[in-house]
């Protein structure tokens, strides 16, 4: 598939390799995933779900198998281009917020554009107040995160992950601590990104109402692809 | 908060730093100036008079008797005075004939030391001009220039006249033009100006000098100045680094526990910034992890903790040299001399404080490395999840 954001082939990983601890979390993945597709990944807890996530997201290395981004082959790549492709090409959203608290709701979506250009400019201002606009909370722009409800710091969390328009973005229980109402808000957001940006999407959910509302589900049991939907 | 307190303690150990090193830095410059203000920084004497034996016999059991030292002139004097007076560094050269007398007047005789100068000269030497109580400092035919405790002590005003008797049996009748107070009672007591010829004279020493005093523009420079004149001329030439070695060492000693406080200082200042970024980096942790997800690099976040360390060393040399000042101002009206003055004068010379901002600023740059180096180092995912 060329036009695939993201491809793993007999990806493993393992912790304390070299030790007699040593353990496999992830035995051998292989997935794809296509420019603008929006699926769900989901498992029971400890199926290794958020281990995957880092591991795609570039903020963990694989131990083995094949991991491309956007067609680039990411074992070659130094952490200094590691850090540079994860800036430019991924989106994160956690499920906790995960806003940096000393700052205000507008400078949080800036940061990313802040720290790939080294200096706020005019261009992010825009372009954060532009998101911020689209996920409701223009008003809120120069609120800190303590002062926003739980849904709204959310809000700005998908900002922030549109804010250099990803061509990925992964999302770790965006919705685990919200209660269901705002919790399809911030799931119908993230749609209306996905097919407003064509960028994919891949959620880790516990949730199986909205998993169902995906384009596909991955399901992993035990550090393998249990079912690919 | 903790950035609060750090940079209050940064503040201190600066103005620390600086008060003492400006207090003690003008203290030792007036120490130094009081104590060449009365005597010449280099002084070139005849060479002492020693027996030689006519024939070195290792088997001879001969004592050779040191002799006593008689009072002789600089050979050539005029023309090692020339030369003295050529050597790059020296500002002024001065003969002076000086010897042994007695002051009388009435029944009262104080022993003094009759001092030949050529008053002009001696100017440059010693600022007579300034601690002048009375008359000015000008000698002529038989008119001198005594001390204020030898005028005191013989009961001599302006104008007055006064014996001078020497061993040899010469005398002379002077009369007073001028009185000093050079700040020492004992040299207040003992020093008699008079003309070089009227001192030549009256001390056996037709036409010659006992020594040549002399002016340096740098007044460390003194002993290497007084070595080369040395080499140059064979005569014995001490510079006051010799004759004042127990003040030197007093000055140097106080500049290696200065040192040594100043060391001290930048350590406990250094070990606290670096503590509170080990802390600030622990508690910062999840932000650094969410700063690496959006793509900060490890160099970013080296950056903004080496920065953090330069920022509280630059602003708190700031606050210290200003608190410094303060204390300054401060001291100096706390503490006076004797007449009333301030001891020393409330100023910062400039090049403190920008030496104090250069070092504070490093001290916390290099303090905040290895807390930076941590941080960098950090597991983004590990940073997140914790």
């Amino acid at each position: 598939m060329s036009d695939a954001v993201i491809e793993l082939a007999g990806l493993t990983k393992s912790y304390n390799v070299g030790t007699p601890v040593e353990t496999e979390v992830l035995h051998g993945i292989d997935l794809s995933l296509a420019q603008g597709e929006f699926a769900a990944l989901i498992g029971p807890s400890g199926s290794g779900k958020s281990t995957l996530l880092n591991i795609i997201g570039l903020l963990e290395r694989p131990t083995g198998g094949r991991l491309s981004i956007g067609g680039r082959d990411t074992a070659a790549l130094s952490e200094a281009e590691i850090t540079a492709l994860r800036g430019r090409s991924i989106g994160f959203v956690f499920q906790f917020h995960h806003l940096l608290p000393a700052f205000s709701a507008l400078e949080n979506v800036m940061m990313p554009a802040i720290i790939a250009r080294g200096a706020p400019d005019d261009e992010a201002e825009a372009t954060a107040l532009q998101l911020l606009d689209a996920v409701g909370l223009k008003a809120h722009a120069h609120k800190k995160p303590a002062e926003l409800s739980g849904g709204q710091q959310q809000r700005v969390a998908i900002a922030r992950a549109l804010a250099l328009r990803p061509r990925l973005i992964l999302a770790d229980e965006p919705t685990g601590n919200l209660d269901t109402h705002t919790a399809d808000d911030i799931f119908a957001l993230l749609r209306e990104f996905n097919r407003q940006t064509d960028c994919a999407c891949l959620i880790v959910t516990h949730d199986p109402r909205l998993a169902a509302r995906c384009d596909r589900t991955v399901r992993l049991v035990d550090g393998r692809l249990a079912a690919d939907c | 908060m903790q950035t609060l307190l750090i940079l209050a303690g940064t503040t201190g150990g600066v103005a620390v730093i600086v008060f003492l090193t400006q207090l003690i830095t003008q203290l030792q410059a007036q120490i130094v100036d009081r104590v060449l203000g009365t005597q010449p920084h280099v002084v070139i004497r005849p060479l002492e008079e020693a027996n030689r034996r006519a024939f070195d016999d290792p088997a001879s059991t001969a004592v050779i008797e040191p002799r006593a030292q008689r009072l002789r002139s600089v050979d050539q004097w005029e023309n090692v005075a020339r030369l003295a007076a050529a050597m790059p560094g020296v500002t002024a050269v001065s003969p002076t004939v000086t010897g042994p007398a007695f002051a009388v007047r009435g029944q009262a005789n104080k022993s003094v030391a009759l001092m030949g100068i050529d008053a002009e000269r001696y100017r440059r030497i010693v600022r007579m001009e300034e601690y002048m109580v009375a008359g000015r400092f000008a000698v002529d035919g038989t008119c001198a220039v005594i001390g204020s405790e030898l005028a005191k002590d013989l009961g001599i005003r302006l104008e007055d006249k006064l014996r001078v008797a020497l061993p040899n049996g010469r005398d002379e009748l002077l009369q007073v033009g001028g009185i000093f107070d050079i700040g020492n009672k004992d040299l207040n007591r003992r020093w008699v100006f008079v003309t070089l010829p009227l001192a030549q004279s009256l001390l056996d020493l037709p036409g010659g000098v006992s020594n040549l005093d002399l002016t340096v523009a740098d007044i460390f420079d003194a002993q290497a100045i007084a070595e080369r004149l040395q080499g140059a001329t064979g005569l014995t030439v001490d510079s006051w680094m010799q004759t004042n070695a127990q003040l030197l060492a007093a000055l140097r000693n106080q500049t290696v526990s200065n040192n040594l406080i100043r060391s001290f200082v930048i350590l406990i200042v250094a070990l606290g910034i670096a503590s509170v970024l080990v802390v600030s980096v622990v508690q910062k942790q999840k932000e650094i992890g969410i700063l690496r997800a959006m793509g900060a690099s490890r160099a970013m976040i080296l950056q903004v903790f080496l920065i953090q360390g330069a920022l509280v060393g630059a602003v708190g040399s700031i606050f210290g040299s200003l608190l410094a000042f303060g204390l300054l101002n401060m001291f100096s009206a706390i503490y006076r001399n004797a007449d009333g003055s301030p001891l020393f004068a409330a100023e910062l010379e400039p090049r403190f404080i920008v030496l104090a901002a250069l070092v504070a600023t490093g001290v916390g740059l290099a303090s905040a490395l290895i807390p930076a180096r941590r941080a960098a180092k950090m597991d983004p995912v590990q940073a997140i999840r914790s």
